[in-house]
């Protein structure tokens, strides 16, 4: 089966007063359709860029620098403005951080859903569009009358759900979601889960669900994505990637949770993520990790496969291997 | 042993317009105490909307509660005058949310720790007030050298985070209120932090009161909590048996909600659907919590149910549990371990 989504040597830097900052360095990613993948990493280490970088909203002083980025046999990176236009939210669709604070409180919710359709498909009847908003509106848990509201009469959850059924208007192939509960309470944050969930499994898309919440990715995703200051560090399953992470950070992250039996103990990271302005030389991580050799000094380790499909970079693993 | 803090019957009433009767309760007829020599650290939980913050703004005396008091070392918080209030006011300390709406950015760092020290006069002199904020910072395990004279844009939300727990030791307080702390902060730092609070607690004797949407944390750091819903005490006692046994249905479908890192442990299934809570207010009449309570009798609908004691240290406030012995919302405090 060929992936949905193909992203290959995806680079993307910003170019500020002090340097050039790589944010996106080198990045391949596969994910099949049906699929739900993880990102995570710390603040600064690339999540976000990397989601822009796929929509291709990266703004000045950002630049996509090479790579692509395939969705369904199309190349978007190659795309002209118009078609790349016409490919958001029906081909890809991006549910931004804090989505729920982008409707407009001036317009209907009706009137937003209608925009998104018509900028697409302009010769649909009226009529066709509102039952299609409507269907959305109900597959994501929201009577019909949502349709008549305003954002003001709308709580946290019901907004990021409006926000999901406009992410689905056009069953795009692969939908991004940046965080997408992150402002709101745990039962919210279930319940925006299990429609985000369900609308999923109905439509057979691939999601990547960007976040650091480590506990969320336990219950929602198939594969968890570490990035680690513009690098994937390591993907494996979810399963593998908590009961066995490779990757020194990721075993460092999956330390530092929480849980029932280890109450009161606190095992941070040590350190800090480096700037991207000067990543340290060789594997970016070498700073904080324990397990550091000489040889991570120098040389940046390669993404190599392991056992059960793990994508993992590290040079622990390819000494005498 | 005398009260360091006291909520008397506390109620806060947010009203719309002045000849308007509907208004929202906020936190309703709330008591507690916090001894002054068993320091302790209370999790106050709750959704959005619960009335937590409210709490917060209460005890900190930003607003003043519709009825009842809240005493501080025996006095009213809202009539303190002259060097009483200056003293509640370097005693009772907070620690926001949000770690990049806190600071100034046209100062330095230098400025939030040196305003303090200036206002309480907490130094003799200069090279004193130098070393006290390199003392604080590396007490909550930042290099001064690293932080002082920086602006807040170059350092990350953790260290800003932790740069606020400095500010709050350097005063000696009393009580701490964290609001959220760790709730903006990345996975891997909120350790460091939570760290830097319970040491507070534990080297220099300050009662933390952790209002947090978070129960994963709050078991973590608390010794007890309190559960919030659209203001009233759902359940409360120790925060061991409060999240391992939960009795009320709203605690249960808290905890049922947290998505456990643990791939084996999902979110129940027992379905227990969360509603949307169709049903605004009834004008407080009956259970808060029945609009969306799978258990819900008739009863639940006229009189809210008293705090029942539901082991030594819990209480729920739930029919289910009429049979057990009722808990006046007064002595809420005994059932609180420290």
């Amino acid at each position: 089966m060929t992936p949905i989504l193909q992203i290959r040597d995806l680079q993307v830097s910003y170019y500020t007063d002090l340097g050039r900052a790589t944010a996106l360095n080198r990045v391949n990613l596969d994910l099949n359709a049906g699929e739900k993948l993880g990102l995570v990493g710390e603040s600064g280490s690339g999540k976000s860029t990397m989601a822009l970088a796929m929509m291709r909203m990266i703004k000045a002083p950002g630049r996509i620098e090479s790579g692509s980025v395939t969705v369904g046999g199309v190349d978007l990176i190659s795309l002209n403005d118009e078609e790349m236009r016409l490919a958001r939210l029906s081909r890809i669709a991006y549910i931004p951080q804090g989505a729920m604070n982008s409707l407009n409180p001036v317009m209907r919710i009706g009137a937003q859903m209608v925009d998104a359709i018509k900028a697409h498909v302009p010769d649909m009847s009226q009529a066709d569009m509102t039952e299609q908003c409507m269907k959305a509106l109900e597959s994501v848990d929201l009577k019909r009358n949502v349709f008549q509201m305003y954002a003001h009469e709308l709580s946290g959850g019901m907004k990021q759900r409006v926000c999901i059924a406009i992410g689905i208007l056009l069953k795009p192939q692969v939908i991004i979601a940046d965080e997408p509960t992150s402002a709101l309470d745990v039962v919210t944050q279930r319940q925006v889960m299990e429609t985000i969930d369900r609308v999923q499994k109905e439509m057979g898309t691939a999601v990547i669900l960007i976040g650091h919440d480590m506990g969320l990715m336990a219950q929602f995703v198939d594969k968890v994505a570490v990035m680690y200051a513009g690098r994937l560090t390591e993907v494996s399953t979810v399963r593998d990637m908590f009961s066995k992470p490779m990757h020194p950070y990721a075993q460092a992250l999956i330390k530092s949770l929480p849980n029932l039996s280890n109450k009161g103990v606190f095992q941070g990271i040590a350190g800090l993520a480096p700037s991207l302005l000067r990543i340290p030389n060789g594997c970016a991580f070498h700073p904080r990790c324990p397990q550091a050799m000489d040889v991570c000094k120098t040389t940046i380790p390669d993404v190599k496969e392991y056992e059960g499909n793990r994508l993992v970079a590290c040079h622990l693993y390819t000494e005498g291997a | 042993m005398a009260n360091l803090l006291e909520f008397r019957n506390v109620t806060k009433t947010y009203t719309r317009g002045y000849f308007s009767e509907a208004g929202t309760t906020a936190l309703a007829d709330f008591s507690m105490t916090l001894k002054e020599d068993e320091p302790t650290i209370m999790t106050v939980a709750g959704e959005s909307g619960s009335g937590k913050t409210t709490l917060a703004m209460l005890l900190l005396g930003f607003i003043d509660p519709s009825k009842g008091e809240i005493l501080y070392k025996g006095k009213n918080i809202n009539k303190l005058r002259g060097e009483d209030r200056l003293n509640y006011r370097r005693e009772v300390q907070a620690v926001f949310q949000d770690p990049f709406a806190v600071f100034n950015p046209f100062y330095t760092v230098d400025h939030l720790l040196t305003v303090p020290i200036e206002k309480f006069k907490l130094a003799k002199s200069k090279a004193d007030a130098r070393n006290k904020m390199e003392e604080a910072l590396s007490s909550v395990g930042l290099r001064p050298e690293d932080i002082l004279g920086r602006f807040p844009h170059q350092l990350s939300g953790g260290q800003r985070q932790r740069i606020n727990v400095a500010r709050a030791l350097l005063l000696k307080p009393k009580v701490l209120v964290a609001d959220e702390p760790v709730s903006m902060v990345d996975a891997s730092l909120r350790a460091n932090i939570l760290e830097s609070l319970r040491g507070l607690h534990r080297d220099h004797g300050v009662s933390i009161i952790y209002i947090t949407h978070d129960l994963t944390t709050a078991y973590h750091v608390a010794n007890s909590i309190v559960v919030l819903y659209k203001g009233g005490v759902m359940e409360a006692g120790d925060i061991d048996n409060v999240i391992q046994k939960p009795q009320h249905p709203y605690t249960r479908l808290l905890i049922d909600s947290i998505p456990w890192p643990d791939v084996d442990r999902r979110w129940g299934t027992d379905g227990m659907m969360v509603k949307e809570s169709e049903t605004t207010d009834k004008g407080g009449k009956g259970c808060r919590f029945a609009a969306r309570c799978p258990h819900v009798k008739d009863s639940c609908l006229h009189t809210p149910p008293p705090l029942y004691r539901v082991g030594e240290t819990q209480v729920a406030s739930c029919v289910l549990y009429d049979n057990n012995p009722v808990l006046p919302a007064t002595q809420l405090t005994d059932v609180l371990p420290v």
